[in-house]
């Protein structure tokens, strides 16, 4: 449940995502002091456990990890993708906050879905229809929210399409035949359409050459400004999240093992595996 | 020959309307849930008969599992009563029953049809029997028969909504012709069978039941009387049905019905016929008829 007092956009609280058999030791018997996130009782694969923490209205939170580090699961999970095996989330968008989006109706998590989250998933393939046209995936977003009107579905693309610097002459063809760089902007204003109030990035720059990459982290900041989105950003990439994110998460072995401002998590780390990830910074 | 093996059958002696009374009994209960869920794909137990599934089978089973012997039965295919088709399934109803069949609609009691609705308006006393090749309106944008059903479950149709989306951006207009797909009962997005557009709103708040077989793919669907039955449109581009404007029937002259295109090889016209015969022919002898009395007056 979510204090309405405070400002937080979303909550999560004890999140955890096991795939195996799962056996009472799996929590004690892996995470970041164990080293390992396999399970030795039952061999279960503990992909990220008791994971709380607090995303405010308007935020950038950035989460860094390795990989395997359970970082994607965590934002999949968020999204629906993915079960998870225990926990709770709450959106102070939805129901004020007191209702546990993950015991919910699958088609009241579709409405979460489309009305309150958008997702950039890091492979374009995963979040657009390849054999649609980039204004039909932006139009699939906002015929889920049930605008029914073709000339406002195509204003609202263009529009989208524009911001995010993909050309609106190329509205109408299909995103198989665009660059990488290009296909992630799609997407970025497909997750946009509905002007959700969160938005999860799952290594939205990872792949792409550096100009493009601060094109895209351009937008991002300056979607942020404009329009105050709450965001959850995973990374690999600490210069991403420098940039980006006014706090940050470091996950291990499926652990939060240290949580606190970005400037502060990079210039002065407390947890050994922290500061062995700021060292071995290039 | 022939005749004798058709009598030595006769002794052997069929169920009435072939079927047995226990699939009849289960074809009945399934077609009841298909009108109690408007637009619901209900699965049932497809029985083998004497014809091959893909040829009428779905709309076959529900038509001798409603029969009675007091009831009369019209069979048309593409809105004609003579095609091979249409001949064959009543033959096989008769052989079986001995109810009695016409060609009128309105006389019908229970009319078995593909690819359309009679052009006279139907009343509720009647039922409107129709095969359905596909069932599956989500087809088109989903293989899988497992997803689509859980699209249904969550009426998460946005990919139908962007195939339209596309089709009008690509071509200028939605290029669906048959089989157009409309919404029912503000729930279920249901495929109307392959109808021409003509005939798809003949199917909301009509008087009469229409019910859906498809005996191939194993699904029973309904459209019960006064029932809301929306095609597909948007705000700013609406749901038309074919154009017929300027055309007239070459026979009756009508230029109210559903027109077929008849391509004349040799002469290389085209001449344009009412698809619904029985429709047509009505109208030549009402015609007729009237002539007829304007001479007696004279």
């Amino acid at each position: 449940m979510i204090d309405n007092s405070t400002e937080i956009a979303l909550s999560l609280q004890g999140i955890s995502k096991i795939y195996g058999p799962s056996c009472p030791a799996c929590i004690q018997k892996t995470g970041p002091e164990m080293g390992t996130n396999i399970c030795p009782e039952c061999g279960s694969i503990v992909a990220c456990a008791d994971i709380s923490l607090d995303l405010h209205a308007g935020e950038i939170l950035g989460i860094v990890g390795e990989s395997g580090s359970g970082k994607s699961t965590l934002v999949k999970c968020l999204y629906f993708d993915l079960e998870p095996t225990y926990g709770e989330a709450y959106l102070s968008y939805y129901g004020n906050g007191r209702l546990n989006i993950f015991s919910e109706t699958s088609q009241k998590k579709r409405y979460i879905r489309n009305h309150i989250m958008g997702i950039v998933y890091q492979n374009p393939h995963m979040g657009l229809r390849m054999n649609f046209s980039c204004g039909g995936n932006v139009a699939e977003k906002l015929l889920t929210a049930d605008c029914y009107h073709l000339g406002k579905i195509r204003h609202r693309a263009s529009e989208l399409l524009t911001k995010t610097e993909v050309p609106v002459a190329r509205m109408d063809d299909l995103p198989r035949n665009f660059s990488g760089g290009m296909q992630q902007r799609v997407q970025i204003a497909k997750a946009m359409a509905n002007n959700p109030p969160i938005l999860l990035l799952d290594e939205v720059t990872t792949g792409l050459d550096v100009s493009v990459q601060a094109k895209v982290l351009d937008l991002i900041k300056s979607l942020q400004w404009e329009l105050g989105i709450s965001m959850l950003v995973v990374s690999h990439d600490l210069g991403v999240v420098r940039l980006l994110t006014n706090r940050t998460a470091v996950m291990k072995n499926g652990r939060i093992v240290e949580i606190g401002l970005t400037d502060q998590i990079l210039e002065d780390p407390q947890h050994v595996y922290t500061q062995l990830l700021i060292n071995s910074l290039l | 020959m022939i005749k004798q093996i058709v009598d030595s059958r006769k002794d052997k002696g069929y169920n009435f309307a072939f079927i047995d009374e226990q699939a009849k009994r289960e074809i009945r209960r399934k077609t009841l849930k298909a009108v109690a869920i408007p637009g619901y794909q209900v699965p049932f137990g497809s029985r083998e008969l004497p014809i091959a599934r893909g040829w009428g089978t779905g709309g076959l089973q529900i038509t001798l599992s409603l029969l009675g012997p007091d009831d009369v039965l019209k069979v048309i295919d593409q809105g004609c009563d003579g095609s091979v088709n249409a001949v064959n399934l009543r033959n096989l109803v008769v052989e079986t029953t001995k109810i009695a069949t016409t060609l009128d609609t309105e006389e019908a009691t229970i009319i078995q049809t593909r690819h359309r609705i009679p052009e006279e308006k139907m009343t509720g006393g009647q039922i409107l029997v129709l095969q359905v090749p596909y069932p599956e309106a989500l087809r088109i944008v989903e293989p899988s028969e497992a997803k689509t059903r859980v699209m249904h479950a969550e009426m998460d149709y946005s990919k139908l909504w962007v195939y339209l989306y596309e089709d009008i951006v690509r071509w200028g207009g939605i290029t669906i012709g048959a089989r157009y797909p409309a919404m029912v009962n503000k729930r279920y997005i249901m495929d109307p069978s392959p109808i021409p557009r003509w005939d798809v709103p003949k199917l909301h708040m009509a008087d009469t039941l229409y019910l859906f077989g498809a005996g191939r793919e194993k699904r029973i669907y309904a459209i019960p009387p006064h029932t809301e039955v929306i095609p597909l449109e948007f705000e700013d581009h609406k749901f038309r049905v074919e154009d017929f404007s300027g055309l007239s029937c070459g026979r009756c002259g009508s230029t109210s019905s559903f027109l077929d295109e008849i391509f004349d090889d040799s002469s290389g016209q085209k001449t344009y016929l009412c698809s619904d015969t029985n429709y047509c022919d009505r109208r030549l002898t009402g015609l007729a008829q009237r002539k007829g009395n304007a001479r007696n007056d004279r």
